[in-house]
């Protein structure tokens, strides 16, 4: 009964397509359970069925045909290009007979990348893969072989909040890993990171992944010197000022990676402004020591910062009371945003270690929030005049109203006499 | 010396004018004392706070710019600019819910002592008539400082005026100059707010008044009217009418002091409607009802069955004085029965309103 079910939903899910009453592998396949029965089961699903693609279409053969072994009229004939199930250093190859042809993967998506079987071939799985590794990741170690979900779809296993749960099904595995000698915290490390939070937690998919920094199809482990290149894909301005400061020459010299060495990398932190200045956890005092420039500079650049942001934060903290005492105060709040910014930039110029650039957009911060101090404390002023004003016009109302009750009560007494 | 200039200066305008017929007027009206005597002064209390909206609404008027580019800077700059902007503002805001409040009781006050009764069926008329304007200038000034509440109120209360049965198409594009709330929409209903709505208080106004002044004060069925005693409009109501007054400023320099009218943020056409939009208070409980009504009652879209049965409420409302018969003893007083329901119904579906 399941079996009948089963075949008439795959009839209705993947018509156009041969797979289904015509197809001969559909026909057998279904009736079997396990290994040999969950391809035709997981197809319903795959994208590949859904564009109208059979089995044949990577199998090769010919489902038109019925089992008749050993003839040329046997579906599963090698002389029909049958080639069963491919070996695992041609899965990439096969894969790529479609997925690198431009002309014909634009008939489904004119989009569609079609580099990705080159980039693998320079990726170190790619390289692994084509010297024999059967353990080295092909196409369908993170794409699945049948039941192929669009990368779009959440519940793919190459969907963004997927991806590194894909990646630590073979690099958390400690046996798996052993031969290669490289680390298999990786995933531990990531879940704990800033990039990590925001993905998998607050399901913010435009936080980075595995891919977004090793590549996907053609990954490989960022080098010391290509650390900063990754991470500058996003972090544009951070990477520009560090490139004009002190520490890329000396950074260069030691074979520290650029961003990593502070930052870390798979473990990277929420930045704060405790990551400056000359007390732990300050990274500064990991390379300078008391006494040195570096300490002293490093000293001044987190003072300075930290003397800002007590400054916003307390003229914020004045306008907010005034605020909520019903005053109307949303521009200075509006004016004191541009002080916020300024604080933001400081953080950025940090990695330049100008202090003279750094000291003008301290003062330009301070002079913002010394405007929204000002117009804090007028507002503060002002409502204090309000409640003044309230009192001293409640009391004339009051004996106003006294008078006017005083002179009711004498008319009712001149008219009772 | 002065004197003598003061007479002859009244004689001179007495010749011209003929005013000291108010003068007898004055001494001639009196106002019935007896238990129910009270309700009388929220009538006058109405009236002093719609002077105050319309002194404010001028001051505010010399500073406000119409236009979806300014309307909330113009309103920003009069509160943090302007010399005691900030409290004509707020009084003028708190001063708009207050006399809402004052005509409410007011109607409802007439209704229960039965004040409609014949001669006063159009003072009667008229009043409820007024009371619909106060709404309509509660509902038209909403939305001039151009905040995003105020703009999303707009939008959701026009679309309830633009499912109204046969006319709703032409009544929302009426209403906001165009098929959404935009500049335009902001622009007619200043023009109904300081313009439209004011000339057509204006001739209602006096006419309640005058009829006030022609038929007097009403002196309701259950008391007997032999026994109600008269007290002189000049001084002595009016001096209790002053008392109300002055503690209706007093209310109102205290809620503008503490609970400054608050300005929001500008709106923004393109932002996502803010959660919980909420009428002004006097609309809530029509607004709730409309919520509660199924999509569907047999086969007639709910909200149109919704505004109907306001629309006829209205209606009803006004043509109370040809509806009612005369109360009788050991008859069901049906009118006070509806008007105790309708309260209730009022005030629950109000708290519902603020409690969702």
């Amino acid at each position: 009964m399941w079996h009948l079910i089963l075949s008439l939903f795959l009839l209705s899910a993947l018509q156009p397509g041969p797979v289904g009453s015509r197809s001969t592998c559909v026909r057998c396949h279904q009736e079997f359970d396990g290994n040999l029965g969950e391809p035709v089961q997981r197809m319903a699903q795959d994208i590949h069925a859904a564009k109208g693609l059979s089995c044949h279409h990577c199998h090769g053969g010919d489902p038109t045909l019925g089992i008749e072994t050993g003839s040329m009229a046997d579906a599963k004939s090698r002389a029909r290009g049958f080639i069963g199930r491919p070996a695992n250093r041609s899965i990439a190859a096969l894969c790529a007979s479609c997925h690198s042809k431009p002309e014909y993967m634009r008939t489904y998506n004119p989009q569609a990348r079609v580099d990705q079987h080159s980039e693998y071939l320079t990726s170190v799985h790619g390289k692994k893969n084509q010297a024999g590794d059967t353990q080295a990741a092909t196409c369908t170690s993170c794409h699945g072989a049948h039941g192929v979900l669009s990368s779009k779809n959440p519940t793919s296993p190459v969907y963004a909040t997927n991806v590194a749960q894909t990646c630590a099904a073979c690099h958390a595995d400690p046996e798996r890993m052993k031969p290669y000698g490289i680390p298999t915290n990786q995933l531990e490390l990531y879940k704990k990171s800033v990039h990590g939070i925001a993905l998998i937690e607050k399901r913010d998919i435009s936080a980075p992944t595995c891919n977004d920094c090793h590549g996907n199809h053609g990954a490989v482990p960022p080098g010391v010197d290509s650390v900063a290149n990754v991470c500058s894909q996003c972090h544009v301005s951070q990477w520009d000022q560090f490139n004009l400061s002190p520490h890329r020459e000396a950074f260069a010299a030691n074979g520290f990676p650029a961003c990593a060495t502070c930052h870390e990398h798979h473990e990277i932190a929420p930045t704060s402004d405790d990551m400056i200045g000359v007390e732990d956890p300050a990274v500064c005092i990991t390379c300078h020591a008391e006494g040195d420039a570096g300490y002293v500079a490093a000293k001044g650049m987190k003072d300075g910062i930290v003397r800002l942001k007590t400054h916003l934060d307390a003229a914020h903290d004045l306008l907010v009371r005034a605020e909520r005492a019903g005053m109307e105060v949303s521009r200075p709040i509006y004016s004191l945003s541009e002080g916020r910014d300024r604080l933001v930039r400081a953080r950025v110029e940090i990695h330049r270690l100008d202090e003279a650039v750094l000291a003008k957009l301290l003062e330009e911060g301070h002079a913002i929030a010394a405007q929204a101090d000002q117009d804090g404390q007028k507002a503060m002023d002002e409502l204090a005049f309000r409640r003044k004003g309230l009192a001293i016009s409640s009391g004339i109302l009051v004996v106003m109203i006294g008078l006017l009750i005083a002179k009711i009560r004498q008319r009712k007494t001149e008219a009772a006499e | 010396m002065n004197k003598i200039r003061l007479e002859s200066l009244g004689n001179w305008l007495e010749e011209r004018l003929g005013w000291r017929a108010l003068e007898e007027l004055a001494a001639k009206k009196d106002v019935p004392q007896h238990r129910h005597s009270i309700w009388y002064y929220f009538g006058g209390m109405t009236l002093f706070l719609f002077m105050i909206q319309v002194g404010t609404g001028i001051m505010l008027l010399l500073y406000y710019r119409p236009s979806a580019e300014n309307a909330f800077e113009s309103v920003q700059f009069i509160v943090t600019e302007v010399e005691f902007g900030w409290l004509i503002r707020s009084v003028h805001s708190w001063s708009a819910n207050l006399m809402v409040a004052a005509a409410f009781i007011h109607m409802f006050s007439a209704l229960f002592l039965r004040s409609f009764r014949r001669p006063r069926e159009l003072t009667w008329v008229s009043g409820v008539l007024l009371f619909f304007l106060a709404l309509g200038f509660g509902f038209s000034g909403y939305l001039l400082p151009w905040n995003k509440l105020a703009f999303f109120a707009t939008k959701v209360g026009t679309d309830i005026a633009g499912a109204v049965p046969f006319i709703g198409d032409f009544l929302l594009r009426f209403l906001r100059g165009g098929e959404e709330v935009t500049g335009a929409t902001l622009t007619r209903f200043f023009g109904f707010h300081v313009a439209v709505l004011p000339a057509i208080t204006t001739v209602l106004l006096a006419l309640h008044l005058y009829l006030v002044q022609k038929h007097g004060m009403s002196v309701p069925p259950s008391v007997d009217e032999a026994e109600v005693k008269r007290m002189k409009f000049v001084p002595d109501f009016l001096l209790r009418d002053l008392v109300g007054w002055l503690a209706a400023v007093a209310v109102l320099a205290a809620l503008a002091a503490i609970f400054p009218w608050e300005l929001g943020e500008k709106a923004d056409p393109f932002a996502p409607a803010p959660e919980g939009i909420k009428p002004e208070w006097y609309f809530m409980f029509m607004f709730q009802s409309l919520k509660y009504i199924p999509a569907k009652v047999a086969g007639i879209d709910g909200e149109i069955l919704g505004i109907l049965f306001f629309g006829v409420l209205g209606a009803l409302l006004i043509a109370t004085p040809f509806l009612s018969s005369e109360e009788r003893r050991g008859r069901t007083d049906w009118l006070r029965l509806i008007g105790v329901v309708s309260i209730i119904y009022i005030l629950v579906l109000t708290a519902l309103g603020y409690l969702s």
